[in-house]
């Protein structure tokens, strides 16, 4: 699925996080977002959802087009455009006191989209997806809170990936892994690129090197530039761009 | 140090208190807990011509009035406790929970007074022949309309303990992880579902321990209930209708016509039972409060 | 593609198909909007109905007399709850004078000193003593106090006002000077201050304004309280200021015109309840904007 982000204006209350966003993501493969703290790129991946106004203040102008459709448009309701996009978080989020199988059976439960031996077959399917379930195969009863950091976050994953969305909206997923961890999710990312349009926010750009195919710069709540990620760190098209790969700030 | 020694005094003052009140009603109740042990519990009547005092009634009052009030005040004061917080618009908020706050700052004698000037005459000509003819199969309904009563009594309590509930319950919906509700909403989820997958889940142990509080409170409430329930010895019985008494209402009524010797000791061995009653969920209470980590500035 | 159960795939994705069980999902979703609506507007109405009634009911009888006057025999009309008033003053003052200092230390004691299981210890005793209903205090001041002195008093009255004002201060307190930084004890104490210096002249003065809200507070409950001054300040139609004889409040007044048999009490017994409601709520407003509770933020 492409999306068009057109002049995008983002506020929360009177403040205002992102200037004037205009973006294509085309299907599949890997956009990596990046910027220094507070730029609005977390800001930014939430409009894609209709996260954001979900906060207190949260406002949202312009437009985003998935396959040529704007999600904004009052005739939309927010829970149909997110059952069909996956989101992951920052720290893990699976519901703790429910079983493994529960958490991720629980979006295709809500969302009406299978029952029964249909519904197992596809949090299996969604587990081998997300790498985890051999390693759950055999305590799919057992709360979440009983996986390590790592599990829980592919768990997440598992999640998202079993409504079947098109997009997958990462939010710098690996900052609280242990370096293994992240191995094994930027591994399970590089094999969704395959399938999914999978956007990613990440505040190491060396992450950004090793998973994305495409890479956008965030400054102040402006979208700096965007580019092929080789020759967007090689060759740097702006100054700003450049004084931030260079470390001038972080 | 003076300061430290000053401090150290008052503090052991208080401690002196606390252990004094339960001293003094333990050695008070001694001769009617000696005399009848636990038939206390099972006697039917303060009989001071027979010698013989029991708190039965007094018992089946406060149990049945303090569960009609928590049957209506749990449902309604967690749904209060999740518009305020889940639906309520922001202006709305702040304005909206201290009303609701303001319930629980009105003194039990006010109460009291609006249901035996109010409630108790309009349940006897409006309310309670209303239930009678729209639901008198049910046992609760059925026998003479007096407006005083259990009714009367635990509707009060209904109010009474709202603001209890509410507040407790508003505290620690509060607390939810907002990662637990995003999670929720991140695939699709409604309002509702939020509520129901990620916050109650979350807030259940301490809800629990909001509504063991407002137990508490239902069971110890003297005023109020004293005033509506009617305070006449009835057989003990389904109906709602009927009079009755709580343990607090008898001490209420009966520590002027209390005698010394055993008369004067059931009375206090009434207040003892209410006080150990209290303690008793009083603690629970707070282990399940507590168990949800420190909820802040709760007034309760 | 997913498989979407019951429609042929949409055109649009981002409309919902028109299955039973989304509409079940709207319909839940609805129907908990709805009842936790009417469940606050329950609350609201109920206590808006309650203060308007008394307000009605009270009004026409407040007067200069109310403030002034004794009650009249036997219902007739005119006089008023000054004795009360006074009563329920003398009380107030009374139980403050125990309740005050014990529950104050005890919060210092909590917040400053108190280590370990001696601290949590009293911490819990202090809970128990919030917990329990006001009339228990009420029997043990009779058994303490009446009993003994065989006869009715203000005193008692006050004692036992004056335990339950204990627990409310205690952890008021607490709270607040829990919230003074760590930093500023320090500072004084790098400065050579004693201990007991730092507490008295620093942390107290920086946690005033929560303290006097707690005590404040403390006070108004109290006020309000019946039950344990039945059996120990016991009420007086006259006006009585001697604290070893049986003294008067305002709600115990309230209590006793209300099942009046007299209309003119009743009447006076609205009016008192007016005058305590608007206590009341005059100190609830006070204390929430002292406490900035009306700028606190939400989710």
């Amino acid at each position: 699925m492409t999306i068009q982000v057109r002049n995008l204006n983002v506020w929360y209350g009177h403040s205002q996080a992102l200037h004037d966003v205009n973006l294509t993501i085309e299907s599949q493969g890997v956009t990596a977002i990046i910027g220094p703290s507070g730029c609005g790129k977390s800001t930014f991946v939430r409009c894609l959802n209709r996260m954001h106004e979900e906060i207190d203040g949260g406002r949202v102008e312009g437009e985003v087009l998935i396959d040529g459709i704007n999600i904004y448009t009052r005739a939309i309701k927010p829970i149909y455009v997110r059952s069909h996009i996956g989101m992951v978080f920052q720290r893990p989020n699976p519901l703790p006191t429910r079983s493994i199988f529960e958490n991720v059976a629980i979006g295709l439960r809500l969302n009406g989209l299978a029952s029964g031996t249909y519904l197992k077959e596809r949090v299996e399917h969604s587990l081998k997806q997300a790498a985890l379930w051999d390693e759950v195969k055999d305590r799919l009863d057992d709360t979440a809170s009983q996986l390590s950091g790592g599990q829980q976050q592919r768990l997440c994953i598992a999640r998202a990936l079993a409504i079947e969305p098109k997009i997958i909206l990462m939010d710098e997923p690996c900052s609280a892994l242990d370096p293994i961890s992240t191995f094994q999710v930027e591994e399970l990312i590089r094999e969704l690129s395959n399938s999914y349009t999978v956007v990613i926010v990440t505040h190491n750009m060396q992450q950004a090197g090793r998973v994305a195919d495409r890479t956008v710069f965030f400054l102040q709540g402006k979208l700096i530039e965007e580019g092929e990620t080789e020759k967007f760190f090689a060759h740097p098209a702006k100054k700003e761009t450049e004084d931030y790969i260079t470390g001038r700030f972080s | 140090m003076l300061f430290r020694g000053f401090t150290l005094l008052l503090v052991l003052i208080v401690v002196a208190v606390i252990l004094g009140v339960a001293w003094i009603l333990v050695s008070n109740s001694m001769p009617t807990i000696q005399h009848f042990g636990l038939s206390f519990l099972s006697n039917q009547a303060f009989d001071p011509v027979h010698n013989i005092f029991g708190v039965a009634p007094a018992i089946f009052g406060t149990l049945v009035t303090s569960a009609f009030a928590l049957i209506f005040a749990v449902p309604i004061g967690v749904g209060t406790a999740i518009f305020l917080v889940d639906f309520c618009p922001r202006p709305l908020q702040m304005p909206l929970s201290f009303i609701v706050e303001l319930l629980a700052a009105v003194p039990s004698v006010i109460y009291g007074l609006f249901g035996f000037l109010v409630l108790a005459p309009w349940l006897q000509t409006s309310g309670q022949p209303w239930l009678q003819r729209y639901l008198g199969f049910l046992p609760f309904f059925q026998g003479q309309f007096h407006g005083l009563g259990l009714l009367a009594a635990g509707m009060i309590l209904v109010i009474m303990v709202l603001p209890l509930i509410t507040s407790v319950s508003r505290e620690v919906i509060l607390t939810t992880p907002t990662a637990q509700r995003e999670a929720l909403l991140a695939l699709g989820s409604t309002r509702w579902e939020v509520i129901r997958y990620a916050v109650l889940p979350y807030s259940r142990i301490g809800i629990t321990g909001g509504v063991i509080l407002a137990l508490g409170r239902a069971l110890g409430e003297t005023m109020a209930v004293t005033m509506v329930i009617g305070n006449q010895a009835s057989a003990i019985s389904p109906s709602l209708f009927s009079t009755g008494y709580t343990l607090s209402s008898v001490i209420a009524n009966q520590f002027g016509e209390a005698t010394p010797g055993l008369f004067f000791s059931a009375v206090i061995e009434a207040g003892l039972l209410v006080f150990i009653i209290t303690l008793i969920t009083n603690v629970i209470a707070r282990i399940l409060i507590y168990r949800m980590g420190r909820v802040g500035g709760l007034a309760v | 593609m997913s498989t979407v159960v019951e429609n042929p795939p949409v055109a649009n994705p981002f409309q919902p198909p028109r299955t039973a069980h989304n509409a079940r999902r709207r319909a839940s979703n609805i129907l908990i909007i709805v009842f936790s609506l009417l469940a606050t507007a329950f609350a609201v109405v109920v206590l808006l109905f309650l203060l308007l009634y008394v307000l009605r009911a009270g009004l026409p009888f407040i007067n200069v007399a109310l403030f002034t006057r004794i009650p009249t025999p036997n219902g007739e009309p005119g006089g008023g709850l000054a004795n009360s008033i006074q009563g329920s003053l003398i009380l107030v003052g009374l139980a403050s004078l125990f309740g005050i200092p014990l529950g104050l230390f005890t919060g210092i004691y909590l917040s400053e000193f108190g280590r370990g299981s001696i601290a949590l210890g009293v911490r819990f005793l202090v809970d128990v003593l919030n917990g329990i209903p006001t009339i228990i205090f009420g029997l043990f001041a009779w058994i303490f106090i009446v009993v003994p002195q065989q006869s009715f008093s203000g005193l008692a009255g006050g004692v036992a006002l004056g335990i339950i004002m204990i627990p409310i201060v205690a952890r008021t307190s607490e709270e607040v000077l829990r919230l003074v930084p760590k930093e500023l004890r320090e500072a004084s104490l790098a400065l050579g201050a004693t201990e007991s210096r730092t507490i008295l002249r620093v942390v107290i003065p920086a946690a005033r304004n929560g303290i006097i809200t707690g005590i404040v507070l403390a006070m108004a409950r109290v006020a309000g309280e019946t039950a344990p001054l039945l059996m120990t300040a016991f009420g007086n139609p006259f006006f009585n200021s001697d604290i070893t004889q049986p003294m008067d409040a305002l709600p115990l007044r309230i209590f006793n015109f209300a099942e009046s048999p007299y209309p003119a009490q009743i009447n006076q017994a609205y009016a008192g309840s007016l005058v305590l409601i608007v206590l009341i709520l005059l100190t609830s407003f006070a204390i929430r904007w002292a406490t900035g509770g009306f700028q606190r933020s939400g989710r």
